[in-house]
């Protein structure tokens, strides 16, 4: 199967781990990521803002150019993820919005939500299927590894639908598949300061303390992750156990260790 | 000669202020056959009702048209009036200008048209009507009760003490529902099972009392005063008639590890079991899931050592079948599930409970004996948080909980904060609230007491989230007169968990063709004037199948709802309607397609013998209508294909003059 | 003539479709929100006080530059409130104007470690620069 791929400017630049894994292991696992041509930046945060038009216009064009295509749009990253579900739902049931944008762009195509949006992960869940994966591991990967899955990657519930946004259970079970024991915290779902990091440091520092505690308390030797940033916030500020991306873990037990 | 009455009702300013009620009545005064029409402020008050009873004497009127509220409000109120003035109640048609008209539309000018349109339309109708005389129907005197908890038993016991038979229905294996569960009852701290326990005993000792345990309502049929219901009374693989409930077959079934329901699955039973020890039918059980003879033919253990010979590893279901008068549903409540609720950590932490939970971890009967230990670590907990509002008072179409406020949570959570304080006066007691809701008598002093005399620490705000670290739950609120945010390191939390009605609601009220609001809950005959009984004439509502409530009000309601039951059982015979069905058998072609659509079984064909115009004799198929069990829903009327169908007072010809005069 | 006041609360309103009638005043919004011990004005302060339109205070509070748009408050709102698009809104009606970024381009130099994600930038770009 194959799915228009969104890398997003992080993974072409400081989060190239998550992108070059991702691209390895979906071969191995049997389905194609064909890269969208000249994507422009989501903008890492969609701006709840109804009357906010330019801000998403970027996005808006990447799921036209999948619905040309007649492919999903497929992502790694939990910024663009959010804010690509985030704009698609917008174009759905936004019709003031939706009307707008299109009559911005119009190119003679409007568009209403069509593309089906996945991340990564819900590809290897639904599509691809975990027992598959399963199959394929060569390197169990034996440890207690904390699932951190931030806000992005859940909320707003209802637009996201990944998961129970309260109790996800997507990455255990890929920690599962993966041979590794799922470590589950209370804070596994809270945020780690996220963009704050920029302007107030400090207190970007006191959440992500809040969560890696959380995580090693639990008796995580790893905490994994899908956001660029994420991961960040939690090494800078002091995390004592490794934070790797989902699709490092993914390519460790797929692969194997890379010299 | 036709000689019409009208009356417009104002209806206070009900109507009055969106129809022009003067030139309502003034247009119709023109109507053919109109003699005679008036407005007037209240025509159901006493004073308008002479108004047409004298207009009926005076004017010698052959029809009545009423221009007021619905026919379900009044449409008996003036029928009565009518006949008292010497009129044949069935020439009365009321134009529906309240609910229909004035209540839905904002323009005065349009809504006056439309009222001038529905009465012109019932003055056609009412010009066609025929005299009717309602038959007779006989009542069964016998009520059936669903639902076996304090509302179905109470119920029972009323109707039963007025000294008719009474037959209660409960799908577990005993009666005695969520109140056998509770441990305390507020507000005045009575033991639920010191209360509860002997009505109980006298439901089941009442010989005008028939208790169905572990059985179900597959099916009803006919109608107010002769349903008859089939019951699937379920295998329990024990023979009622022998078990003695000694119990010694539960304590050495082989099978020890199953959830135990009634524990709310926090201690195990045995495959075989009594629910708990005052149970009614005191009478074992086999879970036919668990039990390994059942299962794979193997054990038998129980078998060998009942002295009483009692079970039956071959029994099956029974379908019983019996007739009944009346039937009451109380069929209770359950707590929702908290799944969706894991901001909370319900599904994360065991030490996260419900308070039906809690009832059972502070009852003697309980789990732990009544002494409070959390469920984890059988620690007793020294700081306990309470969550009221979980899943209550949430928007309307909430993917998770319930527009409603459920009613019983302040009350039953200041009861247990209370009471904790008192078994355990060392230990932190937090009430999160949005509002402390206690109207009901002494309900406000006993909140008070919680707080003033025992130190609850009541706080106004809601808990945000939940984590679940080493052997502490970190609880994170808001205290929103302090302005500040908590954190607070409880042992235990207990959720106050919205309820809803029983799952086995909404089948029986499918069964039943018994009315429901959007969250389940059986709706009411009249929200104020008629809040025990069902819109479906023989059908009585009791308990939190109606609505959520606590025990004061659940008997008060069940009282009230045997009241009805007695006043309708007291009756000889009851008065069929006469809008019923009927052939004419001329032009009946015996198609049997009436008898197929008529969800009452009330046609049957007959073979019938017929005088031909050739002075020859024909037999043919033709249509009968039995009209006391016809209802008058007039689905034969539309599906017949020959139009030999029609229905009393509302004929064909009526609706099609109806029709006629709404689009003149 | 409508007070600026008032033009502001419609503007905030329409802007972030959230109706603030909906809130029944239950805190869950503040008992949740991992800012709080940063803000001065709390999540459901926010809602309150644009209900009220006592909303001047609010565009002078640092509390607009703290929320994290984690969207906790939004999924665990009993009543469906969306407080956090309430923020966005008020926190959109100071930064619109000229002179109003919070976020400099001058500021950037500093806050790159070699490390940081763009992602980090280009949020913190859309959230507090217009």
């Amino acid at each position: 199967m194959k799915f228009l791929y969104y890398p997003g400017c992080t993974l072409k630049n400081k989060a190239k781990a998550l992108d070059i894994y991702a691209r390895e292991c979906a071969e191995i696992l049997g389905f194609e990521l064909v890269e969208i041509n000249d994507f422009q930046c989501c903008g890492g945060v969609f701006t709840t803002s109804a009357d906010e038009i330019a801000t998403k216009l970027a996005v808006v064009r990447a799921l036209k150019a999948a619905k040309a295509a007649g492919m999903p749009l497929v992502t790694v990253c939990s910024a663009c993820h959010n804010v690509i579900k985030q704009t698609n739902h917008a174009m759905q049931t936004d019709a003031v919005f939706a009307d707008r944008v299109n009559r911005y762009l119009n190119d003679g195509d409007d568009y209403h939500g069509e593309t089906k949006v996945y991340h990564y992960l819900e590809v290897l869940r639904d599509i691809i299927g975990f027992d598959k994966v399963k199959e394929c591991v060569k390197y169990p990967l034996n440890m207690n590894i904390g699932a951190y899955y931030g806000c992005l990657m859940l909320r707003p519930g209802s637009v996201i639908e990944m998961d129970d946004a309260e109790n996800p259970q997507i990455m255990e079970q890929l920690i599962k598949a993966l041979g590794g024991r799922p470590v589950e915290y209370g804070n596994r779902n809270e945020c780690c300061g996220g963009y704050v990091t920029v302007t107030d440091p400090g207190f970007a520092r006191k959440r992500s303390r809040i969560i890696y505690e959380s995580a090693e308390t639990a008796g995580a030797e790893m905490i994994v992750t899908a956001c660029p940033l994420c991961r960040y916030n939690l090494i800078k500020n002091g995390a004592d156990i490794p934070v790797k991306y989902f699709t490092e873990l993914l390519s460790k037990a797929l692969i194997g260790e890379k010299e | 000669m036709q000689k019409i009455g009208v009356f417009v009702c104002h209806c206070g300013t009900n109507i009055a202020a969106t129809v022009d009620v003067s030139a309502v009545a003034a247009a119709l005064s023109a109507e053919p056959g109109v003699v005679f029409a008036r407005e007037y402020q209240y025509m159901c008050s006493a004073s308008g009702q002479d108004l047409i009873k004298d207009a009926i004497k005076e004017k010698e009127l052959t029809g009545v048209v009423i221009c007021s509220c619905s026919p379900r409000m009044h449409e008996a109120t003036f029928r009565k009036a009518a006949a008292s003035a010497g009129l044949n109640p069935y020439m009365v048609e009321i134009a529906n200008i309240r609910e229909q008209c004035s209540w839905v539309h904002k323009d005065k000018q349009s809504a006056t048209e439309k009222a001038i349109i529905l009465g012109r339309a019932a003055i056609a109708k009412v010009a066609l009507n025929t005299p009717l005389k309602p038959g007779e129907i006989p009542v069964t005197k016998r009520a059936l009760v669903i639902g076996g908890g304090i509302a179905g038993i109470q119920t029972a016991l009323d109707i039963a003490d007025a000294g008719f038979e009474v037959d209660i229905v409960e799908k577990k294996p005993t009666i005695g529902g969520k109140m056998a569960q509770l441990d305390k009852t507020f507000p005045t701290l009575d033991c639920a099972a010191c209360i509860l326990t002997p009505k109980m005993v006298e439901a089941s000792q009442n010989e005008k009392i028939r208790i169905y345990s572990y059985s179900q309502v597959e099916a009803v049929g006919g109608f107010v005063g002769n349903f008859t219901v089939k019951i699937r009374k379920k295998a329990r693989y024990v023979d009622e008639t022998k078990c003695t409930g000694c119990g010694l077959c539960t304590e050495k079934c082989p099978v020890k590890n199953v959830p135990n329901e009634f524990n709310l699955g926090m201690n195990e039973r045995h495959a075989v079991y009594i629910p708990f020890a005052q149970a009614v039918p005191k009478v074992a059980v086999i879970d036919a899931d668990c039990c390994r003879m059942l299962k794979d033919g193997k054990c038998g253990l129980c078998s060998k050592l009942c002295g009483a010979g009692a079970i039956d590893y071959k029994q099956e279901d029974e379908i019983i079948e019996n007739k009944y008068g009346a039937i009451v549903a109380a069929t209770g409540y359950e707590p929702i599930s908290l799944d969706k609720f894991d901001e909370f950590a319900y599904s994360k932490s065991k030490d996260v409970i419900t308070s039906l939970q809690f009832e059972r971890l502070m009852n003697a009967a309980g789990p732990t004996g009544g002494v409070l230990l959390r469920p984890s670590d059988n620690k007793h907990p020294k700081t306990i948080v309470f969550v009221q509002c979980v899943g209550s008072r949430c928007e309307a179409h909430a993917k998770k909980g319930k527009e409603y406020c459920s009613k019983i949570c302040c009350m039953y959570t200041a009861k247990h904060a209370m009471l904790t304080r008192e078994k355990y006066p060392d230990t932190d007691v937090y009430v999160f609230y949005i509002d402390v809701r206690t109207p009901g008598k002494n309900f406000d002093e006993f909140y008070r007491r919680a707080a003033e005399e025992y130190g609850v620490h009541y706080v106004k705000g809601m808990v945000g989230k939940i984590c679940a670290e080493g052997d502490k739950l970190k609880v994170q609120a808001s205290d929103l007169i302090a302005d500040k945010q908590l954190h607070i390191d409880a042992d235990l939390v207990v959720l106050a968990a919205a309820i809803e009605p029983d799952k086995s609601a909404r089948p029986l009220a499918t069964l039943l063709t018994a009315s429901m609001d959007t969250n389940d809950f059986f709706t009411e005959a009249h929200p104020k004037l008629r809040p025990v009984e069902s819109p479906t004439a023989g059908v009585f509502l009791s308990g939190c199948c109606q609505g959520p409530k606590d025990i004061p009000e659940t008997v008060a309601q069940a009282g009230a709802a045997a009241s009805k039951v007695i006043g309708l059982l007291c009756k000889d015979k009851l008065t069929a309607n006469p809008c019923v069905a009927h052939a004419d058998e001329l032009m009946c072609n015996g198609c049997s397609t009436c008898e197929n659509v008529c969800p009452y079984h009330a046609i049957t064909y007959i073979d019938k013998e017929f005088k031909m115009p050739d002075r020859t004799v024909k037999v043919r198929r033709v249509a009968q209508v039995n009209p006391a069990v016809c209802q008058g829903c007039g689905a034969c009327t539309v599906a017949c294909p020959s139009k030999a169908m029609d229905l009393y007072g509302f004929s064909g010809k009526q609706i099609y003059a109806e029709v006629d005069a709404i689009c003149r | 003539m409508k007070d600026k006041n008032e033009l502001i609360k419609e503007q905030i309103l329409y802007q972030s479709k959230v109706n603030v009638r909906k809130c029944m005043r239950c805190g869950k919004c503040s008992g949740t929100c991992p800012a709080y011990d940063e803000m001065e004005y709390h999540p459901h302060q926010f809602v309150y006080m644009v209900e009220t339109g006592d909303i001047e205070p609010l565009l002078n509070s640092e509390s607009l530059y703290k929320c994290l748009t984690c969207f906790a408050c939004v999924d665990r709102c009993p009543r469906g409130v969306e407080p956090a698009k309430i923020v966005e809104a008020v926190r959109l009606t100071v930064i619109r104007q000229q002179g109003k970024n919070k976020l400099k381009p001058d500021d950037i130099p500093d806050i790159i470690d070699g490390e940081i994600p763009q992602q980090a930038l280009v949020s913190a770009y859309r959230k507090f620069t217009k």
